[in-house]
């Protein structure tokens, strides 16, 4: 199993029945692939759709259907769809449970960069500072480092998406709960040492007496 | 019945320097052939208000690429690498809005109202310059309402009163972008008679359409 796919697999794991979901570009999306066994989730698009489904097969594809990047996707029985306003309003408004997103940094105060690097990298926002403001959880789902530097940093260097404290933070490394106290770590990869995600970490970790490794199956189930 | 016009017409109508709301999502649901007329016409200095500038070749992406465009005003560049290198260059201006504070910036525009108040944006870059106001404890940026010049739909149905309707994801921006421009200009997949919409299944009433394109052949 690669660093990807199992970062995808724990944060499928905080999956809900019955939910509504957004899932961010990249890594986000294998969530999708991982949905626990049972559970029924809706996944939304910020471009106006809940209950969409995968790619159709080949000549299928709506061309009035698509995911915020652009992508071909389905619709699963109870879809609906709707302008731009209504889907930020379910964003921001409350009705959303969950959105998992990538992330650049995320610091000690739990807050989150990842929409730009200042110099280099200007994408815009697109949705993600309405996402991390309203969602009722924030779960980042990203890789421990990028080029050998942590992520978790004391403070962020990049701009924020939020003052909004994210829900937790899901690496290939750990399983970090950013809390008003500081970042709980919460469970570690398997064969991953305490010891060896504290040096791994630009930011200090609170290290509660047991730091179990993280399930990745349970009760999941590796969907097609 | 009312006239359709012809996809240079609407191009004509427009003037450089015009201030434009063009609807879609990376192209789903933009208005394609009057973009292209605008890219033929050889359209200048517009201001475009819009989720996303599109890809190289792809609806608003075709208006950047071609120079028509000075200033754009959208939530997302990320799939147009010709948008990036040009507003490095300096020569597009590009003010970045969170996608759901840009939707409610043109829905405030449209329906009368002078702004909105949003938690989105709080203690980030897209709160410089605005006015923080309090409600009930807590804390909203003031967003202001936007308005253009013309506004440039993709419909998937238009009857004879320019009645319109979306189809799923190609919706998006359409039905605010109708409310707020001086100017409606539409084209659609297929036009038909009216009575083949039903009342309930209008999403933009005829009456606010100036004008719409006649079928493609």
């Amino acid at each position: 199993m690669d660093a990807r796919e199992m970062i995808a697999r724990r944060a499928a794991l905080e999956l809900r029945d019955r939910t509504l979901v957004n899932l961010g570009i990249g890594l986000p999306t294998l969530v999708a692939r991982f949905v626990p066994h049972g559970l029924r989730v809706a996944f939304q698009s910020e471009n106006g759709i809940l209950g969409f489904g995968a790619r159709p097969p080949e000549g299928m594809e709506d061309p009035n259907l698509t995911d915020a990047g652009g992508g071909f996707i389905s619709a699963e029985p109870g879809a609906a769809s709707f302008d731009s306003a209504m889907s930020f309003a379910l964003i921001r408004g409350g009705h959303l449970d969950m959105t998992v997103l990538g992330g650049l940094q995320v610091d000690a105060a739990g807050r989150l960069a990842n929409w730009m690097v200042p110099g280099q990298l200007v994408p815009g926002m697109g949705g993600a500072m309405d996402l991390v403001t309203g969602a009722r959880r924030v779960i980042v789902a990203m890789q421990h480092a990028a080029r050998g530097e942590s992520k978790i940093v004391p403070r962020l260097s990049l701009p924020p998406t939020s003052e909004r404290r994210v829900s937790l933070v899901i690496t290939d490394l750990a399983v970090i709960q950013p809390t008003p106290e500081g970042l709980l770590l919460r469970e570690r990869a398997p064969g991953i040492p305490v010891m060896a995600i504290i040096a791994a970490t630009a930011a200090p970790l609170i290290i509660p007496g047991e730091v179990p490794e993280m399930p990745l199956d349970g009760p999941a189930r590796a969907a097609a | 019945m009312r006239r359709s016009i012809s996809a240079a017409e609407a191009a004509a109508m427009i003037p450089d320097g015009a201030r434009l709301m063009i609807a879609g999502f990376v192209a789903v649901g933009s208005p394609e052939r009057i973009i292209d007329a605008l890219v033929a016409r050889g359209a200048r200095d517009l201001t475009v208000i819009a989720n996303d500038t599109a890809r190289p070749g792809l609806g608003i992406g075709k208006l950047v690429e071609a120079g028509c465009v000075a200033r754009a005003i959208v939530s997302h560049i990320g799939t147009n690498p010709v948008t990036q290198k040009k507003m490095l260059a300096g020569e597009l201006e590009v003010e970045l809005v969170p996608q759901g504070t840009l939707a409610e910036r043109v829905r405030a525009g449209g329906a009368g109202l002078g702004g909105v108040l949003t938690p989105t944006g709080l203690g980030t870059l897209a709160a410089e310059g605005k006015q923080v106001i309090e409600v009930e404890g807590r804390p909203y940026l003031l967003e202001t309402p936007l308005r253009a010049d013309f506004a440039l739909l993709h419909a998937q149905e238009a009857d004879h009163e320019f009645n319109l309707t979306y189809r799923l994801t190609a919706t998006n921006f359409n039905p605010l972008m109708a409310m707020a421009a001086e100017c409606v200009i539409a084209e659609a997949v297929e036009t038909v008679p009216v009575g083949v919409i039903p009342p309930d299944a209008v999403r933009t009433p005829g009456l606010l359409v100036d004008h719409l394109l006649e079928r493609a052949h």
